[in-house]
């Protein structure tokens, strides 16, 4: 059960009953048992007394959880999961992710539950099982006995293992996920096999098909500029320095971001505009990129392939005429009718720096800023 | 020679009555490509026009290579439909087939993956720029351009570049083209973390073919396609090879707009890639802007 506040939190709690109830923040990131709330609060989850869940909510929500994940900026905690709380014999660890040397789903599990499995991984690599399934054959009865035979189940709970991930692997393609992760699965005491925590990652590409897996996104876990670009269909990702970019094509867009760098400057941002950018999305990316304080000069860089570069280059000074420009503008445009995109450029009277290549653009970004 | 295409090559378009595909293969038609059919269920019977070009269009894949002759297709369908257009170009025996369709959801292409094992099919791509052997003609018309391009930036020549990335492939392009040493062909392998082709696929093409006499390999984060394609060139590959890999500044596990562009588990950095590459003794270009120079440093050309 979820719950938004801590009242809500306490009549969940109160509805589960028994002797002890588990409350988890809800965030988009992992290692919350080990993590720190800014509020000094040890612990992402916690084992409590019925009738103390509300009291531990309150110190988690509207709280927010710095853990191995998330950075130091941490993630607010907006809601927590309230849980039974089951007396465990054994904590297991079993993922099903995509495996791109394979072009196959490969099954992931280890003995060693409840931990860092990237840690089990290093150090010690023997108990870590792999089995990779056929795209086409999918899972077969003999690899799910190897999986249950490796982690040492036995009788019913073999059984059950069995059932569980034959489900999994079933989930795990039906929803397009390209990561399922349980960690803790655990035997339970009293034999039963259960997955204590869950996280999931779903391939974007295959979204269109699930609208139901859409209904979850949470926009309050990302980043509000991120959000925004998504809406214009423009690939931004927000970055620490302060030279902005806009790029058309990711790879030339990657390769921007490196060459700020390289030349000394450190880049705010990875936007990729894509190969049919329209005038609109131009403007709707200045004002992504300008709505960043941080953000002190901008580089756009563009290799118009086919897309005319007068096209850009109007788009460009319309969307400066349209949210203004308040900082140093660097500009370098290649390709497609370049002549007249540069031309338009100059005609203009904004107050922009023309680029002869990518190394002279980026050397002047970074000189605009030391200026 | 050139690789995998050239100018006798007879091209046909799965989607050329969409937008997007109609524009590209009118591109491809002024380029001087042998474009000889275009497929689009419901549409046989139709004619695709462009200037004197009368392209027939076909119900299936099948029908047009038997009717034209056709050896290559170009799929521009939507993602929903493209791994089954994928699989119907392999069944009607198509010996390249050349995936620009971007967005494929990676359960289909691993079965796609799984499914073309055995047959003697190429595929190229997803979520590719696709191909060009440059023709001899002016802006090196004449050539054969399958996918998306722009034709005008090649010249005929003797560097074969492979990429992941569609507007690097074109920086690569144009700085060989300006410094005068043209390219046999170039491949855009695509940025998805599935895809047909390899790098380590087209180095070996490229070092069979005698028109190529220096190659171009552009990566980015992400897998560990460059590193395999490395290990292999260092042992076997008799060309130089001059390499840029993108990504060095991305944050770990973010996908930085190419599905496969991802560093995860401390798995598949620039870093990584780059250290493996000038292993092999690869020349590595430290920005893109240097890819040319870098070619120059490789193969002491002038």
């Amino acid at each position: 059960m979820v719950a938004a506040t801590p009242e809500e939190a306490g009549t969940a709690a109160k509805e589960l009953g028994g002797e002890r109830v588990v409350v988890k923040s809800q965030v988009h990131a992992g290692g919350r048992g080990k993590g720190t709330f800014k509020n000094g609060f040890q612990g992402g989850v916690h084992l409590v007394a019925p009738a103390e869940a509300a009291e531990v909510a309150a110190q988690m929500i509207g709280q927010t959880l710095v853990t191995k994940q998330t950075g130091e900026a941490g993630k607010l905690v907006r809601k927590v999961m309230i849980g039974e709380a089951v007396e465990i014999n054994h904590e297991y660890y079993l993922a099903i992710l995509m495996d791109r040397a394979t072009c196959r789903p490969v099954i992931v599990a280890s003995t060693e539950g409840g931990m860092d499995i990237e840690e089990v991984a290093e150090a010690t690599p023997e108990k870590i099982l792999r089995e990779h399934i056929h795209p086409l054959m999918g899972l077969q009865p003999f690899e799910v006995r190897k999986l249950s035979a490796g982690l040492g189940f036995k009788g019913e709970p073999a059984k059950q293992f069995g059932k569980l991930l034959s489900n999994l692997y079933r989930l795990f393609l039906e929803c397009d996920c390209s990561m399922v992760e349980i960690n803790p699965l655990v035997e339970t005491t009293d034999g039963r096999v259960l997955a204590l925590d869950a996280k999931f990652n779903f391939d974007d590409n295959a979204l269109f098909r699930h609208p139901e897996i859409v209904e979850f996104r949470d926009t309050d876990e990302e980043d509000p500029r991120e959000v925004e670009a998504s809406k214009h269909s423009l690939n931004y990702i927000g970055l620490d320095g302060n030279i902005a970019c806009l790029v058309n094509g990711a790879g030339l867009a990657m390769a921007t971001m490196d060459i700020i760098k390289h030349y000394g400057g450190e880049p705010a941002n990875f936007l990729d505009v894509g190969g049919g950018a329209t005038q609109e999305q131009v403007a709707a990316a200045f004002k992504i990129i300008l709505s960043d304080d941080a953000v002190k000069a901008i580089l756009v860089n563009i290799f118009g392939g086919i897309m005319d570069c007068d096209v850009i280059a109007h788009g460009v000074v319309a969307a400066c005429r349209e949210v203004g420009l308040p900082i140093p503008l660097v500009v370098r445009l290649e390709g497609n009718n370049v002549a007249a995109g540069k031309a338009t450029l100059a005609a203009s009277d904004l107050n922009l720096i023309a680029a002869d290549d990518l190394a002279d653009a980026a050397e002047k970004a970074v000189a605009s800023i030391a200026a | 020679m050139a690789i995998l295409v050239d100018e006798n090559t007879k091209v046909l378009v799965q989607g050329i009555t969409g937008g997007f595909g109609g524009r590209h293969a009118k591109l491809s038609l002024d380029y001087g490509t042998q474009l000889v059919a275009g497929v689009t269920p419901g549409k046989g019977g139709q004619t695709f026009d462009h200037g004197d070009h009368k392209v027939p269009v076909f119900d299936t894949v099948e029908q047009a290579a038997r009717e034209t002759g056709a050896t290559a297709s170009a799929i521009f369908v939507p993602p929903a439909f493209a791994a089954d257009a994928i699989m119907e170009s392999v069944d009607a025996g198509m010996d390249l087939v050349v995936a620009i369709t971007e967005g494929i959801p990676v359960r289909d292409m691993m079965k796609v993956k799984a499914g073309i094992a055995g047959s003697n099919a190429r595929l190229v791509g997803p979520n590719c720029p696709g191909l060009v052997t440059p023709g001899r003609g002016e802006h090196s018309q004449g050539g054969c351009r399958i996918g998306i391009s722009p034709g005008y930036i090649h010249k005929r020549g003797r560097v074969g570049i492979v990429s992941r990335s569609g507007t690097l492939t074109y920086e690569g392009v144009w700085q060989t083209t300006q410094l005068g040493f043209g390219q046999s062909t170039c491949v855009g392998i695509g940025g998805d973390p599935i895809n047909g082709t390899s790098h380590l696929d087209a180095l070996q093409l490229f070092n069979d073919d005698d028109e190529t006499e220096a190659i171009i390999m552009i990566g980015e984060i992400g897998g560990t396609a460059e590193e395999e394609a490395a290990a292999w060139a260092g042992e076997h590959c008799k060309k130089p090879i001059a390499a840029f890999i993108a990504g060095s500044t991305a944050p770990p596990g973010r996908r930085m707009g190419h599905a496969g562009a991802i560093v995860s588990g401390g798995k598949g950095t620039a870093q990584a890639k780059k250290e493996s590459l000038i292993a092999a003794g690869i020349t590595v270009a430290e920005t893109p802007a240097e890819i040319g120079s870098a070619l120059v440093e490789a193969t002491g050309w002038r």
